[in-house]
Order: C-alpha cells, then sequence, then structure tokens
C-alpha cells in the first residue's frame, strides 16, 4: 500500500505533460497537439504511449526524450515510452486550447474543409494557397490576400 | 517458399520502394524551381523515409535475425533490393519527378487502402499511418500533373516526354509472384494485379485532364520487386545513400 501511495496519480502525470511544448510549436503542449494517447501505472512503471504526427516527423526522437526528461525531474525513475502507430494522430485530436494557442501563435489551426477559416494576423477571409507543404512536416503555406501576410496553416488529417 | 519468407518479401517490397523514391526525392532538395517546391518534395521525402522505418523495421522483426531498418537500408547490396524499377529511374526534370510521383502515389494510395484490411494487425496499422500521408502527396502530385500537361506548350511537352518515358514501368507494379499468392493465402496483402483497375480509372481521368495521351503499348520492364535485374542506377543512388555506414561502420549520428 505503501507503493501505492508514494505514485502521483494518472492526472497528475497528465497536468505535468501539459507542461512540456512541443518542440517545433512552442505555445502548444505535446498534451494540446494529441500525441500522449496514454499514461498508466503497469505495477512500479510509468508507461507513455506516445503518437507520431507524421511517420517521417523528426521532432518525434525530441518529443520522447522531452517527455522523459520532464519525467524524471518530477521523481519518476521507473519509466517506459511506447510509441503507438494505430489509431493514426489526427487533428481532430488537438485540444481547443491548443487551438485557440496556435491561432494566437500566427498558425491557422486546421479546419474540415481543408483550408485556413481565417487570416490568423488580420482575421480576412480572402486568402490564397502558396505551397501544400510548410516548414514543418504538419503544416502548410498560405498567404493572406488582404493584409499580404504569409502565415503557416495546421494541415487537417 | 515458406510464409514467414513470402511475409519478409512483401515487407522488403514496400519498404525499399518508400526508401528508393524517397531518397530520390530528396535530391532535389536545394535543387527545386522554386522554394515552395523544393519544401514540398523535402516533405514527401520524408514522409516515405518515415514510412521506410516501419516497414523495413517490421521485415527485420519477420526476418528474426536481428535486423533493424538501418541495417536492411545502408547494408544491403542492389541485388537484395524489392523495389519496382520505378522508384530508382533517375529523376530527370521536374516535370518527369512529379510524373513518377504521380504514377506511384496513385498505385500507393490504393495499396494502402487495401492494406488497412490486412490480416496482420501489425501491416494494417503502418498502413492506415500511411495512407493519411499519401493521400497528401496524391493530391499535390495529381494537381501539379494537371497543372503542367494542362500549361503551356513548353510543360505540355515535357510532361508528355515524361509520361511516354516512364510509362514502361508502370506495368511492375501489378506484376505477382509465388511471395504474392502466399500473400493473398494468408489475408495479409491483396493480389497486385488486382488493383489495376482502379489505378487505370484513377490514372486515365487526372492524365485527361491534363490533356495527356497515356501511351498505347502494354510492355513493362521488370525485375525490381524480384531483385532478378535492377537497372544500372540503383547501385549508383546506394554508392551515396550507403556511402557514410560502408566507409564508417556503425557510425551515429
Amino acid at each position: 500500500m505503501s507503493q501505492v501511495t508514494t505514485q502521483p496519480s494518472t492526472d497528475q502525470i497528465w497536468e505535468w505533460l501539459d507542461a512540456v511544448p512541443d518542440p517545433e510549436i512552442p505555445v502548444i503542449s505535446v498534451v494540446d497537439l494529441g500525441i500522449v494517447r496514454g499514461v498508466e501505472w503497469q505495477g512500479e512503471t510509468l508507461v507513455v504511449s506516445v503518437t507520431p504526427t507524421y511517420s517521417g516527423c523528426p521532432a518525434t526522437s525530441i518529443i520522447s526524450l522531452d517527455i522523459e526528461t520532464a519525467l524524471r525531474s518530477k521523481g519518476i525513475e521507473d519509466l517506459k515510452i511506447e510509441t503507438r502507430i494505430s489509431p493514426a494522430w489526427t487533428t481532430d485530436w488537438l485540444s481547443e486550447k491548443g487551438r485557440a494557442k496556435l491561432e494566437e501563435y500566427g498558425i491557422a489551426p486546421p479546419q474540415p474543409a481543408g483550408g485556413p477559416e481565417k487570416c490568423p494576423r488580420c482575421g480576412s477571409k480572402n486568402l490564397t494557397k502558396v505551397s501544400q507543404f510548410g516548414s514543418t512536416p504538419c503544416k502548410a503555406h498560405w498567404r493572406c490576400q488582404d493584409c499580404l501576410e504569409p502565415f503557416d496553416y495546421f494541415k487537417c488529417i | 517458399m515458406t510464409r514467414d519468407d513470402a511475409f519478409a518479401q512483401f515487407l522488403l517490397r514496400m519498404g525499399d520502394n518508400t526508401l528508393i523514391l524517397g531518397h530520390r526525392v530528396s535530391e532535389w532538395c536545394g535543387h527545386a524551381p522554386v522554394l515552395e517546391e523544393d519544401i514540398a518534395l523535402a516533405n514527401t521525402a520524408l514522409d516515405l523515409i518515415g514510412q521506410t522505418q516501419m516497414w523495413l523495421g517490421l521485415a527485420g522483426e519477420v526476418q528474426g535475425q536481428g535486423k533493424s531498418a538501418d541495417d536492411l537500408a545502408f547494408l544491403r547490396d542492389a541485388w537484395d533490393f524489392r523495389n519496382v524499377l520505378l522508384c530508382e529511374v533517375p529523376n530527370g526534370d521536374f516535370g518527369r519527378t512529379l510524373m513518377r510521383q504521380f504514377l506511384f502515389d496513385a498505385w500507393h494510395s490504393i495499396q494502402l487502402g487495401r492494406l488497412m484490411k490486412s490480416s496482420d494487425e501489425r501491416v494494417a496499422a503502418i498502413a492506415e499511418k500511411a495512407s493519411k500521408e499519401v493521400a497528401y502527396h496524391l493530391e499535390r502530385s495529381a494537381d501539379t500533373v494537371v497543372g503542367l500537361g494542362d500549361g503551356t506548350e513548353e510543360s505540355h511537352r515535357r510532361m508528355q516526354e515524361a509520361l511516354d518515358y516512364l510509362w514502361p514501368y508502370v506495368g511492375e507494379m501489378f506484376q505477382s509472384d509465388e511471395a504474392d499468392a502466399e500473400m493473398v493465402k494468408a489475408g495479409i496483402a491483396p493480389d497486385p494485379a488486382s488493383l489495376r483497375e482502379e489505378y487505370d480509372a484513377l490514372i486515365s481521368r487526372i492524365l485527361s485532364d491534363a490533356t495527356l495521351t497515356i501511351p498505347d503499348s502494354s510492355f513493362a520492364h521488370k525485375g525490381g520487386r524480384t531483385g532478378a535485374m535492377h537497372t544500372e542506377h540503383l547501385g549508383h543512388l546506394l554508392t551515396q545513400m550507403q556511402w557514410l555506414q560502408r566507409a564508417y561502420p556503425g557510425a551515429k549520428w
């Protein structure tokens, strides 16, 4: 029993993970991004399941490392990080908080219609696609026709 | 051929296609006609290499000789590769690269759609992940083929030349052998030939929008997916791709 009481609750772990920033879009956390799929105590071992956004995303290994560093700093010694590829990550898993933070940062959040709803800078809906791809695998490149500012759009997948 | 041999062969075919095409596409990095296209090509290559990790990782597991995805990518020679010849032909101009991408993406998207229903859940999971990325690749390559085919006189001419050059490499994707028959029996993967009808319907629609004419020939170069005979280009590609691991065995980033 004494062992159980020394284990932080999974709610507590989720809270800690929500403070780990995404390495490429540091305004949102790895929890906001929807890539932490599970937090579970298996006996003495804490198992955190992480799913990659894109299969070739170079940030994936950094994310696992950041999660490990954060949890170790909270005193968790026995830790296992698992990669889970199914169900495949979808932008539907982005939190509402994450979507709002993206927009505030200048990245248009994903929309089911397949393009940004409005310019994250001036709010105009007069937009044009520059490229289907952008600065990271998860983004595309758009431009506002009114304020002329180019911006990133978080691709909807 | 045992079922595991056939399974490993199938996984090498999937992983070698994405590895070799991914490497080819990455050769454009820093050379594309405009920055946006450069980034798009590099992103496509990245997705393909990511998928390679999963396919070759599983291939190593099924082979059961303790080989990692990296071992399979960097320490095999040309005759052990199982990619279709289409993936290894040189890039040519930008138009030919995008035409090759389109001809491959169209097959790839149909194949992954079928593999999502594989009886092997690891295969189904990789296919589910990859199919989302490939749907995006296909959207872009199809749009570009239409844009350039139905573009200027110069771009139209180049795209027709690209299609004429690449067409004899299309047929190999639909050839079947003993390993495929084994995969069909196990419910792991579809018979390649069964994808042809859907493929023809898809590419006919796009190439017609692109005002391009599909060559009237069913001749197909083959030998890549069986490993019987690759083109001379694969060896040259490997000397570059594998150079570091060959010169400094076990070197780590």
